[in-house]
């Protein structure tokens, strides 16, 4: 009857177990706690390490244990524990291991600094058959601490790579480009390469979220004056020229089309994100009053049936951005969404400046648009992507 | 050390592994190391192969397996047979069912 292997092995890729339609539910995303133990003032969620009334509402030990029961339900084989800092959870272990007895993948995204010998013995025996992703925010103290603000974080973090590094835990890192590290981006890309399990060049946050939470005007003023002008973010995207025209290309062919009155054009609503106090949200940044609901009052499968679905229907009724984003043939190079415009603004529908920014100085290096040319009154975009992904490149010559 | 399979043998899944129908799939998520050839394997199994790994209770023999499995499947005793022998043996092998 059977011919070849009985067990089919099936890497990484969760896409690969779905042939068709796909569960109700297969990725879960909780924020374990908002509390982080460095203290980045680019950082849109962080709390201090000694909030009380923070750590108080949390959510418990049983109430987690019950959200990952309900995701296991309907069909979740993957769930991203993050924060804040979510080791800093003092069920953190019991959580995992947990997560991993339902038989859920556990995806961490961590500092590192709280990485012990006894997590990695954990990790070691019970994999959480995700690579563990790492925050890395300098390659030497000085750069490092002057993004934590924390005395002894730079060796914390270091401690914990190396410790999951001579373990071989799988780990991937990730990058936070500020003033304060932008310089070290060639050092750290030589070090990642040589971490086994960076099958890609690293990722940056660079585009930094205003407080997600709207709960500072301080530290949203900090955070722009961090953010990377629109200028350095194209001097950063294509400093590897060829590479970068090459993707845009492929990019742009699929992704790069007017999105016209709705306000979703992202996957958000896809997934379940639960923040740390039990409110379900259609992704991680989006906490807008309209698009949040409550684990006391709705569970995981109605607001992914009822709540979300009609959600994403949504439509903008801003003048600006209906006149502006609604027909930009830019959304695929622009970070523009409902998240980033409630982050900025307390609204789902005002388009980002500073994303806008950052997008036609994308485009104008691409010759997509002219100088002090706007994209959304661009009629001719179709062509203007046909012949730039026909380009052969490379073709720019203004590269600075 | 080799694992002789024996139709008289009793096996069970492993605590070390989780069996779930995903959607349809038939998955089988290791807990612990030792079991995928990488750290992020994970693995399915065939409609045939989940009617076997529901049937390894500890308690019914191999033979007693593919004896119910003959009044499901359209084949010979033997074919049946064969095929348990051959599932169990790589589900050992895996370390994702013991012998009871």
């Amino acid at each position: 009857m059977q011919t070849g292997s009985y067990v089919t092995r099936i890497p990484t890729d969760k896409g690969s177990l779905w042939k068709n339609s796909k569960p109700l539910l297969v990725k879960l995303d909780i924020e374990l706690t908002e509390r982080c133990n460095n203290n980045c003032a680019h950082c849109c969620i962080n709390l201090p390490l000694d909030n009380q009334e923070a750590a108080k509402n949390e959510l418990s030990t049983a109430e987690i244990k019950n959200i990952l029961k309900e995701a296991v339900s309907l069909g979740c084989v993957t769930v991203r524990f993050t924060g804040g800092e979510p080791l800093l959870k003092e069920d953190f272990e019991e959580l995992y291991l947990f997560s991993r007895k339902l038989g859920l993948r556990v995806f961490i995204f961590t500092n590192a600094t709280l990485i012990t010998p006894h997590l990695v013995d954990l990790f070691c025996r019970i994999p959480p058959l995700e690579r563990i992703e790492i925050s890395v925010y300098g390659m030497k103290k000085s750069s490092y601490e002057g993004v934590s603000r924390v005395s002894g974080s730079f060796e914390a973090a270091w401690r914990g790579i190396s410790l999951l590094a001579k373990r071989r835990v799988p780990f991937v890192v990730k990058g936070a480009l500020l003033p304060a590290n932008k310089d070290e981006i060639e050092k750290f890309e030589k070090w990642s390469a040589t971490i086994p399990w960076m099958d890609k060049s690293p990722q940056y946050s660079m585009f930094f979220d205003l407080r997600c939470r709207r709960d500072s005007m301080d530290k949203n003023r900090q955070i722009k004056k961090l953010r990377l002008s629109a200028e350095d973010c194209l001097k950063i995207l294509v400093r590897r020229k060829e590479y970068y025209i090459r993707v845009m290309q492929e990019f742009c062919a699929k992704f790069m089309h007017p999105s016209g009155d709705n306000l979703f054009s992202c996957g958000s609503g896809h997934g379940v994100c639960v923040d740390a106090y039990g409110k379900i949200q259609p992704c991680l940044a989006l906490r807008h009053p309209d698009c949040v609901y409550d684990l006391k009052k709705v569970s995981l499968k109605e607001a992914l049936i009822n709540y979300f679905p009609k959600m994403r229907e949504m439509k903008a009724e801003n003048p600006d951005y209906l006149s502006r984003c609604a027909k930009c043939f830019l959304r695929g190079l622009c970070e523009q969404c409902p998240a980033k415009s409630w982050m900025e603004y307390g609204t789902l529908d005002t388009p980002v400046e500073y994303l806008c920014e950052c997008a036609h100085a994308q485009a104008r290096y691409l010759g997509l648009i002219e100088e002090e040319e706007k994209a959304w009154k661009v009629d001719n975009w179709k062509e203007r992507i046909r012949r730039f992904c026909e380009k052969e490149a490379p073709y720019h010559e203004n590269e600075n | 050390m080799k694992t002789k399979i024996d139709l008289k043998n009793k096996y069970l899944p492993s605590e070390d592994v989780v069996a779930r129908d995903v959607h349809g799939e038939f998955i089988i998520i290791p807990i612990t190391s030792g079991i995928a050839d990488s750290d992020d394997e994970i693995f399915s199994l065939n409609e045939f192969g989940r009617a076997i790994w529901e049937k390894l209770d500890g308690k019914r023999d191999l033979k007693g397996v593919a004896s119910i499995l003959s009044s499901r499947f359209v084949a010979t005793a033997g074919e049946i047979e064969n095929d348990v022998l051959g599932l169990v043996d790589e589900l050992l092998k895996r370390k994702m069912v013991v012998k009871a």
